[in-house]
């Protein structure tokens, strides 16, 4: 039988970039209609990989094999041509080009050699949408499309270029839960028509659910193929990370001592002017962790803005150390005490052209030590950043570099380092470990839970319910603006947060 | 292009329209002045037109041009300065030597435009620098030619400037011919005979004019309608994706910005080929930035900037009969005397526009960045 062919094999595959060594001697092999898992942190050299076996970069060393046979890839055109496909992380559409036009681009279906011929490639897109379950609308702009959506047209774009061999590049990074389910779908359809599917991920949940073989890849080098059956999640992670990850939170009782942020009757509106915060009011506590449970955009995004003085308040007040600083700028708040990791962390945390010494005081940099008579002291900057990344262990090549050569882990140790190296009473973080791995994300839960025991009272944002479970001491849940019910997290159980995320009222 | 710009443009021109028409009631017949308007707004919007759809090329691939005034000053002289070694040292008759003009023109603004490219593709300069470099290189260099084969003595021309072989001869299009046939009848009547010379009076026009309207057309269906257009507009909001899919982004871009430089070349040629018989130097005047500007108000849209570059075209017009109807402005006019004030008007217009007042254009998202694989 066909089971156990492979199509695509790479051996010995060796990368260097300057500095790096993103891949050194990795073997891999994609058999025919399998979903192959290629698991690993950021920065493990996966993509790499990837994209030397579609063409965007070059192999120092080692072969590709197609079928059997060695081929050489020196352009996406050529793995093209070998019925390679590839979905990137970040998706290669154009957004103001329809859905026909972006799968054809490059590959045009035309008259006269020259003429674009739409109507032939919607039927083409039909067919091929109807044929695997791939529900979309050839004519519709793709940038008003859902992500999911958007995915899918990715996906629909390597099959009309006829590819049996399918690369996915983190494809659930950017889904919701529903959405992902309905990927892994749309992938156990695809294999059963023949196609072999790489699935590259750090989530390990999914890997265990969908793949049938998983290679762990650490730092470059490929650390073991396996099954699921014949492994676990912990066992995973430990293949990632290289030592044993505490993937639960190990925390003791919390000691909630006086309020440290009370918030009273808060209304905050959205840019549009819509009141996307309704009259909400909670207090937190020194030494505990109050985690705000919901699914995103129930205005979680705006009351940490108002909070952290980003945007004004309607009405409502807001007390933070026994002071009203409501509708205070950011600096007074910060100097009350206020830390903030805050959502987008390329965004709104960091200024990414500015090396990791001058991010670490850009909350500090106008007072001494740092300047003097409005002078900067670099002495005392690099001091502090040299301190720092010792302190909170950021791997980075010196405090000099630009903080946007950095890993999103190192990137978010940068803030922390940054919002908690003064002194602190409130911590305010908004989804602190999106998007980050395995490695990164046990630090930072386990700095927020120091953070608690040495008494500083957290908020804690978050979408992710195993987070929100892990860290907080109550929590809160917000729907449509409000808090829907503050509830000891002891005492309450996952599906029924998950209840109340969907609008369910508690009873009482 | 939304219908809002469009009616805006529209209302625009009627307000130019009927300001000149209002002024000029008393000495001419509505018609003949709304004609002359016309006629001349056409012929004025062609350096306009060819250099927004200059731009229109660079842009859509993703390369902001700001040289387009330079890649016309360039082109208007050495299109010049080739009709006039064909006519006066190698003793060819006007048309043929018009017409290698025009193609040296164009060939020039070319040359430009590869060194754009290459500033801005290969060694990603900063793309308004590289523009700027352009027009300072084509001010110094039309100047210093102009001055050492003109009028230095012991030069080719011998200190002076010979007889060129004038301008491109315009092409009517027998359209009046058509309305006289029509009027004939209902019986030949004084009106019917006026709109009928109103009309050999709008389609009387040179060729690179008439060029430019027919290449407006081809622009939008080369641009939305063939594979060249949708690699071009892929490159210019998205090159990585377009490079996923196996298109070279770099001969993209160099291709489209030398086919740019090319149309701004005949925007060229048009003001020493076809406008007047002579070059004088910065004689392009500022035409290839409100070309760009052009582009930008018709949303880089080759209709649009059309429309766009029609405006403009009225506004100047406007000033050009302004001055026909000097002696009967009334009294509280008086300040539309100065021809100054009415000459200002396209800059205006150009500064409103690009204010955003009138609503926000958009523009491909990778223009003026670099691509780094």
């Amino acid at each position: 039988m066909t089971e156990n062919n492979i199509v695509l094999e790479a051996r010995g595959i060796t990368k260097q970039f300057p500095g790096v060594l993103a891949n050194d001697q990795v073997d891999f092999d994609l058999r025919n209609g399998e979903i192959h898992a290629l698991l690993g942190e950021n920065g493990a050299g996966k993509t790499t990989l990837m994209n030397i076996l579609y063409g965007l970069y070059h192999q120092d060393a080692g072969e590709v094999f197609l079928n059997g046979q060695p081929i050489e890839i020196h352009s996406s055109r050529d793995s093209i041509k070998a019925g390679i496909g590839m979905v990137h992380q970040h998706f290669m559409l154009v957004p103001v080009f329809s859905v026909a036009e972006n799968i054809m681009l490059g590959d045009e279906i035309t008259r006269l050699g020259m003429i674009l011929d739409e109507k032939a490639v919607a039927k083409r897109v039909l067919e091929l949408s109807r044929q695997y379950g791939l529900d979309v609308d050839p004519q519709a702009l793709v940038g008003q499309l859902p992500v999911g959506v958007q995915q899918r047209v990715e996906i629909i774009k390597t099959l009309y270029r006829d590819a049996s061999i399918l690369i996915l590049d983190e494809p659930t990074a950017v889904l919701t839960p529903q959405e992902a389910e309905d990927l892994f779908r749309i992938m156990h359809e695809l294999t059963e028509r023949g196609v072999s599917i790489i699935f590259i991920t750090h989530k390990l949940k999914e890997v265990l659910a969908i793949a049938d073989r998983i290679t762990v890849m650490r730092a470059g080098k490929v650390i073991g193929t396996v099954t699921p059956k014949e492994t676990s999640e912990q066992k995973l992670a430990t293949m990632m990370v290289g030592r044993d990850v505490i993937l639960t939170v190990d925390k003791g009782l919390s000691q909630p001592g006086e309020e440290v942020l009370k918030v009273d009757r808060l209304k905050v509106h959205d840019f549009r002017g819509l009141e996307v915060v309704r009259e909400v009011s909670f207090e937190v506590r020194a030494g505990e962790v109050l985690g705000i449970a919901g699914v995103q955009g129930n205005g979680q995004t705006e009351l940490v803005e108002a909070l952290t003085g980003l945007r004004p308040t309607a009405s409502g007040r807001m007390l933070f150390a026994g002071k009203d600083l409501t509708g205070k700028p950011p600096r007074p708040l910060t100097e009350t005490g206020m830390a903030h990791v805050p959502e987008d962390r390329q965004r709104h945390g960091l200024v990414l052209n500015f090396s990791v010494a001058d991010n670490m005081v850009l909350n500090t940099y106008y007072r001494p030590p740092f300047a003097r008579f409005g002078v900067m002291q670099p002495e005392a900057i690099d001091a502090n950043a040299r301190n720092l990344v010792k302190e909170f262990d950021v791997r980075t090549p010196s405090p000099f570099v630009a903080v946007s050569k950095l890993s999103g882990g190192n990137q978010q140790k940068v803030i922390v380092a940054r919002e908690l190296s003064h002194g602190v009473k409130l911590l305010l973080a908004n989804q602190p470990t999106r998007g980050l791995d395995v490695g990164s994300i046990e630090y930072i839960h386990q700095e927020i839970v120091a953070m608690r025991d040495r008494g500083v009272g957290v908020l804690l944002v978050s979408a992710e319910l195993d987070e929100i479970m892990a860290l907080s001491d109550r929590i809160a849940v917000m729907y449509h603006g409000q808090i829907v019910t503050t509830v000891d997290a002891k005492k309450v159980t996952r599906e029924q947060l998950g209840l109340w995320m969907a609008g369910a009222r508690p009873e009482e | 292009m939304d219908w809002k710009r469009f009616l805006f443009i529209l209302l625009v021109i009627a307000v130019l329209f009927g300001a000149v028409v209002l002024v000029g009631m008393v000495k001419q017949e509505p018609i003949i002045i709304i004609a002359s308007m016309l006629a001349t707004t056409i012929t004025v919007a062609t350096p306009l037109t060819l250099g927004a759809l200059s731009g229109l090329f660079c842009e859509r691939s993703g390369v902001v041009n700001i040289g387009i005034e330079g890649m016309m000053l360039t082109a208007a002289f050495f299109g010049w300065l080739a009709a006039i070694y064909m006519s006066s040292i190698f003793g060819f008759p006007a048309l043929p030597s018009l017409l290698v003009g025009v193609f040296f023109a164009i060939v020039s603004g070319g040359l430009m435009a590869l060194l754009h490219a290459a500033l801005s593709v290969t060694f990603k300069v900063d793309q308004i620098i590289g523009g700027t470099v352009i027009n300072i290189l084509a001010i110094g260099i039309t100047g210093f030619l102009n001055r050492q084969l003109f009028f230095e003595s012991g030069s080719v021309f011998g200190g002076t400037v010979p007889h060129g072989p004038g301008t491109l001869p315009n092409i009517l299009i027998p359209v009046g011919q058509g309305v006289k046939a029509i009027c004939g009848w209902f019986g030949p009547s004084e009106s019917c005979l006026t709109f009928a010379n109103s009309m050999d009076k709008i389609f009387s026009q040179g060729p690179i004019t008439y060029a430019a309207i027919l290449l407006v057309i081809l622009s939008h269906f080369v641009l939305f309608k063939t594979t060249w257009g949708l690699r071009t507009r892929s490159v210019g909001e998205h090159p990585r994706a377009a490079d996923t899919v196996g298109i070279n982004v770099a001969k993209m871009r160099y291709a489209n910005v030398i086919l740019g430089g090319m149309l701004a070349g005949l925007g060229g040629a048009y003001f020493t080929l076809e406008s007047v018989p002579s070059f004088e130097p910065l004689m392009t005047n500022g035409r290839g930035f409100i070309a760009l500007a052009a582009m930008i108000f018709g949303n880089w849209t080759p209709f649009g900037a059309w429309a766009a570059s029609l405006v403009f075209g009225a506004a100047q017009a406007m000033q050009i009969n302004m001055q026909v109807f000097r002696d009967v402005i009334p009294p509280q006019w008086a300040f539309l005397q100065v021809s100054y004030v009415v000459g200002l008007a396209p800059y205006i217009l150009t500064m409103l526009i690009l204010t955003g007042i009138i609503g926000k254009t958009i523009p491909p998202a990778a223009d003026g960045v670099p691509y780094e694989k």
